[in-house]
């Protein structure tokens, strides 16, 4: 057994890579609490913003904090965009063939991306955010605690943004009752738009504040999707809150597995919390009851 | 069947055994094969994901159990491959078993019952990637032998043979469920499982059954596989690839229909090999994959099967 000291690192560490986990998964819980459907496209889109940030920073020498309002706002205008041309226009109203679409979408993006942009794991290097940032006996590079508070931050107003503004109003309705909302006047199709635009937008937020941190490469987004659909399932779908108690709680999960567990056997962690909420409490921890 | 539906299908079988002395080349046949081989993943998928509608995003776990059940008894216990061929389908049957009691015991549907079967693939994947007795990441090596009593063969043409076997039988499977009372308790758990449930159908006794069919299987494919190959290691064995790759045949095909994931196959088998010649580009094929997969869920929504079954209702309608 690893010592006080260490397991502490280990669950402050788990908490700072949870922020990222949080953002990707309230971009994939708002699509799946309003849309009812299950995104394939979420990693490869991640991945797509992080380039987008690669490329800021490496060409136009963009602080990739300063990129973060240009990065989340193309992955708005891209999400809009891909439902209005693409997603809800070839679904015919089925599921099924959502889900087929975005795990088309996702073949075809993750491979243009490897097309024009090659194989190779792209990093960048921001100096300020290298630097350490002392917490009693912790050290912290500081990349990670800004991307602690922004991510916080982004939940906070998100979710004061659904709950007093028109359109996040208008969303919630949409959630709740798709005819009455229609039946009231609310365009749903372009809510749905919307919504699949934010749900893409927190992607971007989640690339600028992952870049300085992590590296990119076509199949980066892989790595997220799983550890996004679990912090989903494990908050409860649909819910913000969820998102956000799942997401540090599986980044303290996956720090505490690899320290108990090897680096190897320590990613069983997830999977297994993943499994154990579904079988003992399949709404997941926030999640309103069926 | 009708008579006409008859007459095709007897055209099918001898244009399908027929094939490998028309084929090219080595390699032609060998496409053949493996686009048989997914038509019988895909058809596995099919019983559970298609007849039964429980979607799954791992059933990767039960291929990669039979290949490891049976690739272990091979090469580390020395056993005969033929023999090995069933335990591997009983292995990948009783996972599903498992998989399927613990999860529809949890009430788990749609996506919820999705997700964790992919966890369980991450779960055997990480496992076999740790495990002594699956030699980790390096994976298992099976000797080259190649004699047909080793299940192993210098030409193609009989890998074809018996992966036509498998596909009928699949085929069978699948029209033997089209037809029987099980069949039919599937469709209606399917179509509304609180409506079988009232009509007094077993639905946790049916879909765990489901399961543990379509997970045997899955699970002698899993040998197929590991002998053609010689060769199985944890990405391969419980990667996500192989899930996406059974499900797409059986949805783009037609999910729920009998011929669906053999025509699917067929028509994505094409269009890889045919965006493969197309372009050497690396990524550049899997780009017009990807959009063409796109495009024929955008122009048929119930499979390409649908639009055989449109054009027949159609001329139904006209002769009546």
């Amino acid at each position: 057994m690893p010592s006080i000291d260490i397991l502490l690192a280990g669950i402050v560490n788990g908490l700072a890579a949870g922020a990222v986990y949080v953002l990707v998964a309230v971009g994939l819980t708002l699509i799946y609490g309003v849309l009812h459907i299950v995104n394939f496209a979420h990693g490869s889109l991640l991945m797509l913003a992080m380039y987008a940030t690669y490329f800021l920073f490496a060409k136009a020498g963009v602080d990739p904090y300063a990129a973060l309002p240009i990065v989340a706002g193309g992955a708005f205008a891209l999400g809009y965009a891909l439902y209005r041309g693409v997603i809800g226009r070839f679904a015919h109203g089925k599921d099924e063939n959502i889900l087929l679409i975005t795990l088309g979408l996702s073949i075809a993006l993750d491979n243009l991306a490897l097309f024009l942009f090659t194989g190779d794991t792209q990093t960048i290097d921001v100096a300020h955010a290298q630097r350490m940032v002392e917490f009693g006996p912790l050290f912290l590079p500081r990349a990670k605690v800004i991307a602690f508070a922004a991510a916080l931050a982004i939940c906070a107003a998100l979710g004061l943004w659904m709950a007093r503004s028109d359109t996040g109003k208008a969303i919630r309705a949409v959630a709740k009752e798709r005819q009455g909302a229609r039946l009231v006047g609310i365009d749903v199709d372009h809510v749905f738009a919307v919504s699949y635009g934010i749900g893409i937008a927190c992607l971007g937020a989640a690339a600028c504040l992952l870049m300085p941190s992590f590296y990119v490469s076509p199949s980066s987004g892989h790595a997220f999707v799983l550890i996004a659909f679990t912090t989903v399932v494990l908050g409860g779908m649909g819910s913000f809150p969820g998102a956000l108690a799942g997401g540090f709680a599986i980044g303290v999960i996956e720090s505490l597995g690899g320290l108990l567990l090897g680096e190897q056997l320590g990613q069983i962690g997830i999977s297994l919390a993943f499994i154990l909420v579904l079988l003992l409490r399949p709404t997941g921890l926030f999640g309103a009851r069926r | 069947m009708t008579p006409r539906a008859r007459l095709l299908l007897a055209l099918g079988a001898v244009a399908a055994l027929a094939l490998p002395l028309v084929l090219p080349s080595n390699y032609a046949v060998n496409v053949a094969v493996m686009i048989l081989f997914s038509a019988f993943l895909g058809q596995a998928w099919n019983i559970a994901g298609g007849f039964a509608g429980q979607t799954s995003f791992g059933h990767v776990v039960f291929f990669g159990t039979g290949a490891y059940a049976s690739t272990i008894l091979h090469a580390t216990w020395g056993w005969n491959p033929w023999l090995a061929w069933p335990v591997a389908a009983l292995a990948g049957g009783a996972v599903g078993l498992g998989i399927g009691a613990l999860a529809f015991r949890a009430g788990l549907r749609g996506s919820y019952f999705a997700l964790v079967t992919l966890a369980f693939a991450e779960v055997f994947r990480i496992l076999a990637n740790s495990a002594e007795f699956t030699r980790g990441g390096l994976g298992i090596l099976i000797k080259a032998d190649a004699r047909a009593a080793n299940f192993q063969f210098k030409d193609p043409a009989s890998l074809y043979y018996i992966a036509l076997a498998l596909v009928a039988a699949s085929l069978a499977i699948a029209w033997w469920l089209r037809r029987s009372r099980f069949g039919a308790q599937l469709a209606a758990i399917r179509e509304n499982e609180d409506a079988a449930r009232a009509l007094g159908i077993d639905v946790l006794r049916a879909k765990t059954l489901c399961m543990g069919i379509s997970g045997a299987m899955a699970g002698a494919g899993g040998t197929f596989y590991a002998q053609k190959y010689l060769y199985i290691d944890p990405s391969i064995a419980f990667g996500v690839e192989k899930s996406v790759e059974m499900l797409l045949v059986s949805m783009i095909g037609g999910a729920g229909t009998v011929f669906g994931p053999l025509v699917g196959a067929i028509a994505l088998g094409f269009v890889g090999e045919a965006t493969r010649a197309l372009t050497s580009a690396q990524g550049l094929g899997l780009v017009v994959y990807g959009m063409i997969l796109v495009a024929i869920v955008a122009r048929l929504p119930d499979g390409l099967i649908g639009l055989f079954a449109r054009r027949i209702r159609r001329r139904g309608g006209r002769d009546a």
